[in-house]
């Protein structure tokens, strides 16, 4: 039997590592079954890769648990060059197979033209280094960006926010009412973008764009094994550049920083020069990054200055926005910002949906990164859920118990994580401007006691002063037939007769029928009042934990009267809205 | 580039392809050609009514009252007291338990019906009164998996063998109701009762700040889909209305432990209240007129309840019953 050929093997462990990567995507949700998330390491790809692990390490200055296995990606990079680029990365291998799908009818000139080494493949290492230097600011003041580009956190978000749910509508896999996400379609266009680059030039992404290839690239210096021409003669058929995936020029001088170790140039070569090898590359080869000292240096600057540029805008100052609202755990938001890898975990894995991919109007820095919208999905934050807490691979979301979230037990004294508070808008609610019942918001609080109480007022109904024609104990006649049958027979009117109120419980079109009958002293009246008898909501500040449950459910279905702001949120204290008592 | 001679056969085979595609098109346009506009919003299939499950009275007594704290021992001696759950689930029926599990909490805070108790009311079923199959539903108000995951309901269920109805768009029917002022082309968890011989409401006793309480008869607003919040506005007539639009087999009404404040959703051992009662009725009215006094109410708190009686739903007399009292 003929031994297998190693791009054989390639391709069964991208396929490998592909189905995989899906499954993850698939079981992220929560729950108990095999196929939900009980013990799948469903962040292991982030957690793989070296971007998230450098560029955390670079702003926080720790590497956070599971980020551990990046070493071993490092690892096996510095002893064969960028392995993973051509064997396991999942973005990689869609790259992979959509350019293989675009350039099969390919003559082989073509292939071998398209496949050459371009000097704008250096751009990828001006994005690595903007976003190194934008991570390495000092002073807490470091913004990291890597997740916007970073291939592992991208292809997670374009799956876990538009891929999976797009299929959901129609096949419930993961949820039972579909899952929906804002601002899907910006995710996907630049996913769909990346795979549409590879009609132009097989793997564009990972040959122009792709900062953790380039990563790789700088890593893989260091190679130990790497690809090589024995000699330096060869018939120059260029066989060799045919189907080469990183663009590196095996023929010629090979650039060992752009090689994704394929392994096409190894067997077609018919004067077999090429080898996977140990030893220097005695036809040549170019080890470094085609980017200057001075390119190097103007990149990493600029990086830095983006920060100052960013900060521009004041947004962690005064002029903050309160449509931040973060998920409960978040750090403080400057350290949000500094570990966010915008990889959507916790927009996947939280069980109402309401955690949801920021907006470019939440500026840059925070696009993509999570926050609560109440008004979609099935309910609000929900009280005792921790699932983005424990899910976040960075710690953005530091992972809480049950009992520090609600300040229960030993977190009785700091009380419980308040992500924002609920306002409420008298101009809107029901019962304030409308003298309509509702108070869903009050019900709705799962707090105990509730941060939504109510009190009890009685308001004339509009227009609804009466003569009274006859009063026969519970029954009041009217002079005039003006009413419609049962319009007060819901139990929420009563009858105003001078000072006393008395419950209404059916009426015709000239008469009241009254709950109880009127005694004596109450029969004498020229005149009744109908009245309604509102309970009008407030929100005790103090109490509130801005779940946003009540705007959630708030059945003014516009703009709701109630909404959750950001303000007092307790991971931020310098914006505190109230004193704290001691 | 091929070059092809334009001859005769080539014409004719082009004019007929091009006759075909006109002809069809031309077909379709007049077949479809309408020159009325839309004279309504859209056209509603709508459905009326769900299927009356209720069963005879005439063939024992229809409401029981029980006392103790162990729940399982409650809702046995309780339906022994009215001829057994074999009087009214027959041998290769289909039955639909609509417990509340409208909150994400666990069930020990009284928010939801208790997990152990729909656990043995299905297991009851299938036992004693030989259902092929027993169905427990809901359209929660949290997340509906969250809701059957956190309350118990979900697992104690299926591991008693009854199969979970998640409330999937699919699954809602408009209705108007006849006789509805409220429910009118609304969208009503309904397709579930398609198939179903007998329909068992299950929920706790429930303090609830704008209609009073919640029991038996609000327990059917998880039936209901869409916006239903905004019929807070009048939440008397809407509770009265679901309670004409079901007609249930049997409604129980667990006062184990009442929740007497910060309801509906509770969420403190300290807003329950021991209160040892479980009440098993054919007349939900009755059963809510007496949950009523378990909660310090009159039947007169609660306008619904005298809605729905002079709507002939049931009687808020429940001693006219004549209910078995008795201790578990």
């Amino acid at each position: 039997m003929k031994p297998m050929r190693i791009v054989q093997t390639r391709r069964i462990s991208q396929l490998f590592f592909f189905c995989l990567f899906i499954w993850f995507c698939l079981v992220a949700t929560l729950g108990d079954k095999f196929f939900q998330i009980q013990g799948w390491p469903v962040n292991w790809f982030l957690q793989l890769d070296p971007l998230v692990a450098i560029g955390t390490i670079l702003s926080t200055h720790t590497l956070y648990k599971g980020l551990l296995w990046a070493l071993a990606t490092f690892i096996l990079t510095v002893l064969f060059g960028r392995f993973f680029c051509g064997w396991v990365c999942p973005f990689g291998t869609l790259h992979h197979f959509t350019s293989y799908l675009a350039h099969r009818r390919l003559k082989a000139q073509e292939k071998i033209r398209i496949s050459a080494y371009h000097p704008l493949q250096q751009v990828k290492y001006i994005f690595l280094l903007v976003f190194l230097g934008a991570a390495a600011y000092p002073s807490d003041q470091a913004i990291l960006l890597t997740g916007l580009l970073d291939p592992i956190p991208l292809i997670t978000r374009s799956f876990n926010l538009f891929v999976v749910p797009v299929v959901d509508t129609t096949t419930h896999l993961t949820s039972v009412k579909g899952r929906l996400y804002e601002g899907g379609w910006l995710i996907f266009m630049v996913f769909l973008a990346a795979i549409l680059g590879n009609v132009l030039i097989p793997r564009l992404y990972c040959r122009f764009i792709c900062p953790l290839g380039a990563l790789f690239g700088l890593i893989s210096r260091l190679a130990v094994w790497r690809i090589g021409k024995a000699e330096r003669q060869c018939s120059d058929c260029k066989i060799c550049e045919r189907h080469c995936e990183g663009g590196c020029a095996p023929s010629t001088n090979i650039r060992g920083s752009e090689c994704v170790l394929c392994c096409n140039c190894l067997d077609p070569c018919p004067d077999n020069v090429i080898s996977y090898q140990a030893l220097s590359n005695p036809a040549g080869e170019e080890l470094q990054p085609n980017i200057s000292r001075r390119g190097f240096t103007l990149s990493l600057v600029s990086g830095f200055l983006t920060v100052p540029a960013f900060r521009l805008a004041d947004k962690s100052g005064n002029n903050w926005n309160t449509g931040i609202i973060r998920p409960p755990g978040s750090l403080v938001e400057e350290e949000f910002l500094q570990s966010c890898i915008k990889c959507s975990q916790c927009m996947r894995v939280c069980p109402t949906n309401v955690l949801q991919p920021a907006g470019l109007e939440y500026g840059l820095e925070s696009l993509w990164s999570p926050i609560l919208n109440n008004r979609i999905g099935s309910s609000g934050c929900q009280l005792n859920c921790t699932a983005c807490s424990q899910i976040c691979p960075t710690a953005a979301i530091r992972p809480l118990s049950r009992n520090e979230k609600l300040g229960l037990e030993e977190f009785a004294e700091k009380g419980p994580v308040k992500i924002g508070t609920a306002f409420l808008q008298r101009g809107r609610c029901l019962p304030w401007a409308m003298d309509k019942p509702c108070i869903v918001c009050e019900e709705n609080c799962p707090l105990s006691p509730k941060a939504i109480f109510t009190r009890e007022t009685y308001i004339t109904v509009r227009n609804a002063r009466y003569p009274i024609k006859t009063i026969e104990t519970a029954r009041i006649r009217l002079t005039e037939e003006v009413l419609v049958a049962d319009t007060y027979a819901s139990g929420d009117y009563y009858c105003l007769l001078g000072e006393h109120r008395h419950k209404i419980i059916g009426n015709g079109r000239d008469y009241l029928t009254l709950e109880r009958e009127l005694n004596d002293q109450n029969i004498d009246y020229e005149e009744l009042e109908v009245q309604i008898r509102l309970q009008q909501p407030y929100v005790d500040i103090e109490k509130c934990t801005g779940c946003g449950i009540c705007e959630h459910e708030c059945p003014v279905n516009g703009r709701k009267a109630i909404r959750v702001s950001a303000e007092g949120e307790t991971r931020n204290t310098k914006r505190a809205l109230l004193l704290k008592r001691l | 580039m091929k070059t092809t001679t334009y001859n005769r056969r080539a014409f004719l085979t082009k004019t007929a392809k091009a006759g075909a595609v006109i002809t069809a098109a031309t077909t379709g346009s007049l077949l479809l050609f309408d020159t009325k506009r839309p004279l309504t919003e859209g056209l509603h299939k709508t459905i009326t009514r769900l299927p009356d499950f209720s069963v005879d009275y005439d063939t024992g007594n229809t409401m029981s009252i029980v006392h103790g704290n162990d729940r399982k021992k409650s809702i046995n001696t309780a339906l022994k007291l009215l001829g057994g759950i074999e009087r009214f689930v027959k041998p290769g029926e289909t039955v639909a338990i609509k417990p509340n599990v409208a909150f994400a909490t666990p069930s020990i805070l009284g928010a939801t019906t208790n997990h152990e108790l729909v656990a043995e009311l299905v297991r009851l079923c299938y036992t004693e009164g030989r259902a092929k199959k027993v169905i427990v539903l809901d359209n929660p108000i949290n997340d509906p998996a969250s809701c059957f995951a956190l309350s118990g309901i979900g697992q104690a269920a299926e591991s008693a063998g009854a199969k979970i109805i998640m409330p999937k768009e699919n699954l809602f029917a408009d209705m108007t109701l006849a006789g509805g002022k409220l429910i009118r082309n609304w969208p009503v968890f309904a397709a579930p009762f398609e198939g179903v011989d007998k329909l068992i409401g299950i929920t706790p006793v429930k303090h609830h700040s704008r209609s009073g309480a919640s029991m038996t008869m609000k327990n059917w607003y998880g039936l209901l889909g869409g916006r239903r919040n905004i019929f807070h506005q009048d939440i008397n007539t809407i509770i009265s209305e679901l309670a004409g639009m079901v007609t249930p087999t049997l409604v129980i009404l667990d006062g184990t432990d009442v929740m007497m404040s910060n309801g509906p959703t509770g969420g403190s051992l300290s807003d329950l209240r021991q209160a040892d009662t479980l009440i098993v009725s054919c007349d939900q009215v009755a059963a809510d007129a007496y949950g009523a006094s378990l909660l310090n109410m009159m039947p007169g708190d609660l306008p619904y309840l005298a809605l729905a009686e002079k709507a002939g739903v049931g009687t808020i007399d429940y001693a006219s019953l004549q209910p078995i009292i008795a201790a578990s």
